[in-house]
């Protein structure tokens, strides 16, 4: 049985409605923390960030599997885009948390601290994604080895977060796993509101960016088809089957 | 623990980049949507020249390049 997705604008109003929510609550419901003030508002934003991020690596990941068993290139496209949106997110969380770092420790980077080095490993592990999938000229070789690196790159992913709460951390809290508690009620309401709105941030501009490539796709079938005065092929799934166009834009 | 005066300067600042990715990104959606809306036009065109011509009898329009 597959589940239907809502449509894209049902998608984009939700998204506006859970972020705009989330957002009031921070400033107007979430209490302030005692030990950092009104700074540590930007923790329901750089969290929820850096955990789409991670997500989105990870969700790449189980596609390239899928691609690797079947072949499908659906599988292939849907993990570059999810690396896609995991490496924008990933910029957001680095720029985010590094404003956050010099309002709360004085400097913008420390590169003592397991967290902030590992995610910067990872974020630029992705990176070479790009480089990597757009120097081999052939389409299926491209697929493949974009596949085992999604492969390689996801496993890294868990991996990382084990060993970054498994290291003693210098000044990055780790509020989730605190003997103590961690988060209050009230600040866990609107963290969790938050997660939920980023995370529907982040499938909607995934659907946005599938469906713009898989129109492009289309495009680029009719126009060979009515270049070659042919009626136009039947409606494909997306495959990106002009190598050049549908991956690289 | 910063003043609040200093600590509304960062936080508005890391909201604002926030933002200012999300808008640069849906500018860059924009923007290649227009271009495939420019594109399907022209091949919208040249399909109606083509059916028309075979209507007419006369020979098939040239083959057009667009951006793409």
């Amino acid at each position: 049985m597959s589940l239907r997705m809502p449509s894209l604008r049902v998608m984009a109003i939700a998204t506006a409605v859970v972020l705009c929510a989330a957002f009031a609550m921070v400033f107007l419901y979430a209490p302030q923390d005692a030990d950092q003030g009104f700074v540590q508002k930007i923790f329901y934003l750089h969290v929820p960030i850096a955990i789409c991020a991670l997500v989105g690596f990870v969700v790449a990941a189980v596609h390239a599997i899928r691609h690797l068993r079947s072949g499908d290139p659906v599988h292939d496209f849907r993990s570059y885009v999810s690396i896609h949106m995991g490496i924008i997110f990933g910029t957001g969380a680095l720029i985010t948390g590094s404003i956050w770092a010099r309002a709360a420790w004085g400097k913008w980077w420390v590169w003592e601290e397991p967290t902030l080095v590992s995610f910067l490993i990872v974020y630029l592990l992705y990176a070479t994604y790009y480089p990597l999938r757009y120097a081999i000229p052939e389409r299926d070789r491209q697929a493949r080895y974009a596949s085992v690196f999604a492969i390689t790159a996801g496993a890294f992913v868990p991996l990382n977060f084990m060993a970054v709460r498994l290291a003693e951390s210098l000044v990055h809290p780790r509020v989730f796993a605190t003997a103590d508690g961690g988060l209050p009620g009230e600040m866990m309401l609107t963290f969790l509101v938050a997660l939920a709105g980023m995370a529907l941030l982040f499938v909607t501009l995934i659907r946005f960016e599938l469906a713009a490539k898989s129109t492009r796709a289309q495009i680029s079938r009719l126009r060979r088809a009515l270049d070659a005065g042919a009626p136009a092929a039947p409606e494909s799934r997306i495959a990106p089957s002009a190598p050049a166009q549908a991956g690289a834009r | 623990m910063l003043e609040l005066e200093e600590a509304v300067k960062y936080v508005g600042g890391a909201y604002a980049v926030f933002l200012a990715l999300l808008v640069i990104y849906v500018a860059i959606i924009a923007v290649r949507m227009e271009r495939m809306r420019g594109e399907l036009t022209e091949l919208a065109e040249l399909a109606e020249r083509r059916s028309s011509a075979a209507d007419s009898g006369a020979p098939p329009a040239e083959r057009v390049t667009v951006n793409g």
